[in-house]
């Protein structure tokens, strides 16, 4: 395992996933993380847990990725005062993550400059925290303003431009603070969580069959790879395996989820380079695509298709052929409108060298999955880590150089037709057997993890089961965590007009970020 | 350009027909006019709020622009400010540090205004409920005309309910 190259004593973490637990001092953790960065580790999440209840104090987690799977390192903290070591210098996503669990759990990062609140705003005061066992969730505090101070860019012909948090388009609230001169942008500051809504704080209320319901919903356009993370998270802590015809299923509703998304973006960076014929093609195309989902499963974005313990609905008759016969329609329509965009010199001159964010900078802040990959950062989970039904299917994985929209369009391109690929290898093959079994109720203190290559990148389901079957804290990590900070940085020396267009090609979750 | 005109050409029109308006979604009669009505009808300009959704609204509302549904070829838009908006289609359960943005949209889109609420969510703060971050249902916050369930709603569901809010209530 990989934990035993770093010489800490970790526990396989039984489930699907490959991923070892291990329990360290907080005086070992900056030298832990600086020793596996070195080894190309990359972050995955970080979160806080009350653990008070459980007669110690708090704890701080850190999910590492290494070469050869998942590292959850727990931080036991003290009851009074709990504090640990910062670690946004060697891993610079973890800051605003580092300011969230201060947010919800009231654990402080030392050596950390940042110290600003990051989910909290007016809703409840400073000193309260959430995630703590003894926080009422019924409690109600009067609003209060949301002082927050934004670095000021100060310069002759420097002024700001304030966005947001409700957009001029049908867009998910959240605040961008540009500094620029002329049409150019100096600095852009982004302030999200506006969209939270207590997510983490709900799931300690349910039990972990009602669970999967609300796991779908943390970000609804990726709901197919949330849904699994959390029933590998579950199947893991209960010692279940889905059956092999689940597994197969699940890999189909997760590239259709893929096909979907990956075609409405296509359409929309047409759209906001002008050519709206983009936007009405590519959504005619993930119509059609929509429908199909909801004949065959129920639910056009395939929502409460995946459960713990396998999938709530079977492919029937002929469902497998009409799938197929839409992926031998839909494949020659997107090659055509590769082609056009392609060549259309309107469109490649707004894609090309826009929003760019080069490799060197991607692997330092830790860029992930689909715009890690247009910027040469070459992860994919169905790749490196393959759990069935990926672990038959030799994936391919897509990636560009480029770091430019142009890039961020072309794997997109690339991956649609890969995951028609996987989807017609799936359908060709599909076991036989039932589509669910039973789930054991797992007793308390069992760890679970879920982690799954959904279509914007890699979703971590952090699970410790509390007694009856319920919760004890469940950590939901959507990629977008990574991927805003790379944002800010890709709108650089690029105009105020251009950050539309540069924030589709990246289209992150706020409310799967915001939680 | 020769193959893009080719490829409008072999598309053709795919706009499918828009559905009738359904008194069992509206939750507040006849709040404005039939004349007022009549004229918003023509040429309603629509602006969204997301107060908090998973985004699974948003991706409907998407899918209500696109070329089977087609909302602009019913005189109907979406605009980027509310001051320029007649009706106001709001999303999510209304989270707490949504709640401020969402009445000051509301105080800035000028009278005659309606109010559409969409999901589950805006409907009754489905799965998320009230909390400390959640005010729960749209109406909670400010007051709504029609309410469209569904998680998320179809875009034909999205389009009814719209269409319900600026017809005036049959007989009534």
């Amino acid at each position: 395992m990989p934990a035993s190259e770093l010489h800490v004593e970790a526990e396989r973490i039984p489930g699907a996933v490959p991923a070892v637990h291990a329990v360290i001092e907080p005086g070992a953790l900056r030298e832990l993380c600086e020793q596996t960065r070195t080894r190309g580790a990359r972050l995955v999440a970080l979160w806080g847990s009350d653990e008070t209840r459980r007669g110690a104090g708090f704890a701080l987690h850190v999910a590492l990725a290494l070469p050869r799977g998942l590292l959850w390192l727990s931080v036991p903290l003290a009851h009074e005062h709990p504090r640990y070591p910062g670690i946004a210098d060697l891993f610079p996503a973890a800051n605003r993550m580092q300011r969230a669990a201060y947010d919800l759990v009231g654990i402080h990062p030392d050596g950390n400059p940042d110290h600003r609140k990051w989910l909290r705003h007016g809703a409840w005061p400073g000193g309260v925290f959430p995630l703590r066992k003894d926080f009422d969730p019924a409690r109600r505090f009067a609003p209060a303003g949301d002082g927050y101070p934004f670095v000021k860019v100060e310069g002759e012909g420097v002024h700001e431009i304030p966005v947001g948090p409700v957009h001029a388009g049908t867009i998910e609230p959240g605040h961008f603070r540009f500094s620029i001169v002329g049409e150019e942008i100096l600095r852009l500051e982004q302030r999200l969580g506006y969209k939270h809504k207590g997510i983490e704080k709900r799931f300690e209320a349910l039990t972990l069959a009602e669970g999967a319901r609300l796991a779908g919903r943390v970000s609804g356009d990726s709901t197919v790879a949330f849904a699994w993370a959390y029933a590998q998270a579950v199947e893991g802590a209960a010692g279940t395996a889905p059956p092999p015809r689940a597994a197969a299923l699940r890999g189909c509703l997760l590239e259709l989820e893929r096909i979907a998304n990956h075609l409405g973006d296509l359409g929309y960076l047409g759209n906001d380079v002008a050519l709206s014929f983009g936007f009405f093609q590519f959504w005619r195309l993930k119509e059609d695509l929509l429908r199909l989902n909801g004949e065959l499963f129920g639910h056009r974005y395939l929502m409460d298709t995946i459960v713990p313990g396998g999938v709530a609905r079977d492919l029937g008759g002929d469902a497998a052929a009409k799938i197929v016969t839409a992926l031998d329609r839909l494949e020659p329509e997107v090659q055509r409108l590769r082609a056009i965009y392609d060549e259309h010199a309107g469109v490649q001159d707004r894609f090309m060298t826009t929003g760019q964010v080069a490799p060197e900078l991607a692997a330092r802040m830790g860029l992930t999955g689909l715009a890690g990959r247009a910027s040469g950062i070459r992860h994919d989970l169905r790749v490196d880590h393959p759990v069935a039904p990926y672990d038959t299917l030799q994936v391919r994985i897509a990636a560009a150089d480029g770091g430019d929209v142009a890039a961020r369009a072309a794997v997109r391109f690339d991956e649609l037709f890969e995951s028609a690929r996987l989807l017609r290898l799936l359908l060709a093959h599909l076991p036989g057997g039932p589509i669910t079994v039973p789930v054991a109720v797992p007793p308390a203190r069992r760890l679970g993890v879920g982690w799954v290559e959904g279509w914007r990148g890699d979703v971590l389901v952090a699970l410790d089961t509390a007694e009856g079957g319920r919760i004890h804290r469940l950590h939901p990590h959507d990629p977008s965590w990574q991927n805003w900070p790379l944002l800010e940085r890709a709108v650089l020396g690029n105009i105020v007009p251009d950050f539309p267009l540069i924030n589709k090609s990246f289209n992150l979750s706020y409310s799967g970020s915001d939680v | 350009m020769y193959q893009l005109l080719k490829q409008v050409v072999k598309t053709g029109l795919v706009s499918e027909a828009p559905p009738a308006p359904d008194e069992a979604l509206r939750e507040i009669a006849d709040r404005l006019g039939e004349t007022v009505l009549k004229h918003l009808g023509r040429a309603l300009a629509i602006r969204h709020v997301d107060a908090g959704s998973c985004n699974g609204c948003e991706l409907e509302i998407h899918a209500a622009n696109s070329p089977y549904y087609n909302l602009e070829r019913l005189g109907i838009k979406f605009v980027a400010s509310p001051r320029h908006a007649d009706l106001l289609l709001v999303t999510g359960p209304v989270s707490r540090n949504m709640e401020e943005a969402l009445r000051r949209t509301y105080d800035a889109t000028p009278e005659p205004k309606l109010v559409v609420a969409i999901g589950d969510c805006g409907c009754t703060g489905g799965i998320f409920g009230e909390s400390y971050a959640s005010c729960g249902r749209v109406a909670n916050v400010i007051p709504v005309d029609v309410a469209v369930p569904g998680c998320p709603p179809t875009p034909i569901a999205i389009m009814q309910g719209i269409l319900t809010a600026i017809t005036a209530r049959a007989g009534g």
